[in-house]
């Protein structure tokens, strides 16, 4: 699937495009087809967005949805050496999720 | 140290109201990404993996602990409570708000700071020897010529936007602590033959994806000449530096194709011609900021006696020390690389303990050295217990200097967008096993550095030990290079071969160690058994 993800412009936090709106969750993410240049044009003009850019991704059988480059899963996550940085602070075991 | 006139007061307050316009226009929308992005990186800002990054130049790494205090203000008030003291003498904070920033620059400019020239295609931060002014083997205090190219290249309306970013270091002493000869020009203040005190000129150095040691390209410039040499080095390398290859644009690639030869003679030829142009400051001026630089008041008649009763006080004093000018006093290393920490981050209420311990103990200094650790200068030697046992009640007492705990490492995949892998973590593995073991001591000096990616941020070219994260068709894999050094006996590092996974570059590490301890011979530190015995026994124990 490809998913939308860039950064917030006003707080540069990364994002994820859930098909209304920018989402903080990468799981929140839908497969936006080919769509995707159509979207990232028409939110970034709107200021909504910072940098986006389409990645490939898999929906995992449990719903989650897993970029498919490290790089697109630490910043899904946050930085893995700080753990309590990221989006889930309370799961220290989500860290072998993005290697 | 320098303190801001009433016009870098103007030119820095001017910049912040600029930037805070430019960022309002930008997110109302008058300003397209494409169109912002050069504006903020002058001041900057940079987008990285999580959020914006903002890098606040430290000159020659040099602050006072009013300074310091707002460093650690901004942690809290604008990030999440901490900042990452980089390769450059500099400081990173990795979740700025846009929406902030301006707010954020004008609380630095309120301790004379700023972020311009931090990133970019222009001349950075000034670098220097972490001990200056304080060293006991220095000539002079090479930071009066480093505060006045600083001077000279900040708004160089020629130079803002030269083929590529550029990159310059004054030291003056025959140890190099700076990486002198890894900059695009490394200046050492040296004294010649009729004993006139003048600058050597080392030019086309660097790391990145082509690393090359700087050539001397003139050996003695007299001070009255300082500025119109360097003006003449950059003029010739903004004319015919490459602008259609990014990868070649740098200076290194002009002096190595043209010659460090033919290179000086165009240098001298323009610097001939700039000699009749009267562009060079008066050496009034440059006495004017050396008083800024005096010696502060040092006592005389002081103990140079040290109490070294204590075994955890007499190994982080044989460690974290430097020797100083004057009797009496020491220079003391604060290390910010913690067994299993992250190398070059310090907490806003570390930041915080640190600048108190500066006004107490040094003379209200503090220096930011390139191996991402603080110095204060200027420490008694009769203060330096009372010091160490508040380090260690704050958990700052690692006694770790110049050892293979006290790992560079960059930023890497956890937070830069550049990167292809992951350094903290592998920094922190390796720590940790050597500590773990208790093998540290046995090893002695020894320099391990660490980049996520070619731009070597990590100066992995100029480790003892250098590693390097690659992506291998999407996951991350390390390269093991031997045999560099960053100081005055500069060398590049050689890859050993096939690269290792996470788990298996510290192994990788470990061996060559193992490799080091059979062969050394007596004082030899790894990288001299290095380079007696050469690539070939590491090699058969890595890969045999």
């Amino acid at each position: 699937m490809k998913v939308l993800t860039g950064n917030d412009l006003k707080t540069g936090l990364v994002v994820w495009w859930n098909g209304q709106e920018w989402s903080r969750h990468v799981d929140d993410a839908v497969d936006a087809g080919d769509e995707a240049n159509v979207i990232l044009a028409r939110e970034e003009s709107a200021r909504r967005v910072n940098a986006a850019y389409a990645i490939d991704a898999t929906r995992e059988a449990d719903g989650s949805i897993r970029p498919a480059h490290i790089k697109d899963r630490v910043r899904a996550l946050g930085p893995t050496v700080r753990p309590d940085l990221t989006m889930k602070p309370a799961e220290p075991e989500a860290l072998n999720w993005v290697i | 140290m320098y303190l801001y006139d009433s016009y870098d007061q103007a030119m820095v307050d001017a910049r912040v109201a600029e930037f805070r316009d430019q960022a309002r226009r930008r997110l109302e929308g008058k300003l397209t990404e494409d169109q912002f992005k050069p504006l903020r990186l002058q001041n900057g800002l940079y987008l990285q993996l999580h959020a914006y990054m903002l890098r606040v130049a430290v000159p020659y790494g040099t602050l006072n602990s009013a300074q310091m205090h707002m460093l650690a203000d901004i942690a809290d008030k604008y990030d999440r409570g901490y900042g990452h003291f980089t390769t450059r003498q500099n400081i990173q904070y990795n979740w700025i708000k846009l929406e902030e920033a301006g707010d954020l620059l004008a609380d630095l400019a309120s301790v004379e700071m700023h972020a311009i020239q931090t990133s970019g295609n222009c001349i950075r931060n000034i670098s220097s020897d972490h001990f200056a002014g304080a060293a006991a083997d220095e000539l002079v205090d090479p930071r009066p010529y480093a505060e006045l190219l600083r001077q000279w290249s900040s708004f160089h309306p020629e130079f803002l936007h030269l083929p590529r970013k550029f990159k310059i270091a004054v030291i003056a002493s025959d140890t190099d602590r700076a990486a002198m000869r890894l900059h695009d020009i490394g200046i050492q203040i040296v004294k010649n033959d009729a004993g006139e005190v003048g600058c050597a000129f080392y030019v086309g150095g660097g790391m990145g994806r082509t690393p090359m040691v700087a050539p001397l390209i003139k050996d003695f410039v007299p001070l009255d000449q300082l500025i119109t040499y360097s003006e003449a080095c950059l003029r010739v390398y903004n004319r015919y530096g490459r602008r259609d290859n990014k990868y070649k644009a740098r200076i290194k690639i002009l002096v190595h194709e043209l010659g460090k030869d033919e290179y000086a003679r165009q240098v001298e030829e323009e610097f001939a011609h700039l000699q009749s142009q009267g562009i060079e400051p008066p050496l009034a001026e440059l006495a004017r900021i050396a008083t800024f630089f005096a010696d502060p008041a040092f006592e005389s008649g002081l103990s140079t006696e040290l109490d070294r009763s204590n075994p955890d006080f007499a190994l982080w004093a044989d460690r974290n020390t430097h020797p100083h000018k004057q009797a009496g006093y020491i220079s003391a290393v604060i290390s910010l690389k913690p067994v299993g920490g992250i190398p070059g981050d310090a907490s806003a209420e570390q930041m915080h303990t640190i600048a108190d311990l500066a006004k107490e103990y040094s003379f209200d200094e503090m220096r930011v050295m390139h191996t991402q650790n603080i110095v204060l200068p200027h420490v008694k030697i009769a203060d330096l217990h009372t010091l160490w046992a508040k380090l260690e009640a704050a958990g700052l007492g690692t006694p770790n200097l110049d050892t293979i705990e006290d790992i560079i490492a960059c930023p890497g995949l956890d937070y830069c967008s550049l990167a292809n892998a992951r350094s903290i973590p592998v920094a922190q593995k390796i720590a940790t096993r050597f500590a773990e073991k208790g093998r540290t001591a046995e090893l002695g000096e020894l320099k391990l550095k660490i980049s996520g990616c070619i731009n070597a941020c990590g100066h992995h070219h100029a480790g003892h030990i250098g590693i390097l994260g690659v992506d291998k068709k999407g996951t991350e894999n390390y390269q093991l290079l031997l045999g560099g050094s960053e100081a005055q006996d500069t060398s590049l590092a050689k890859i050993t071969g096939p690269g290792f996974d996470e788990d298996g570059i510290v192994d990788a590490v470990e061996k060559a160690t193992d490799v080091y301890l059979a062969q050394r011979q007596q004082g030899e530190r790894f990288l001299d058994t290095y380079r007696r015995i050469g690539m070939d026994p590491f090699k058969e124990a890595l890969y045999g």
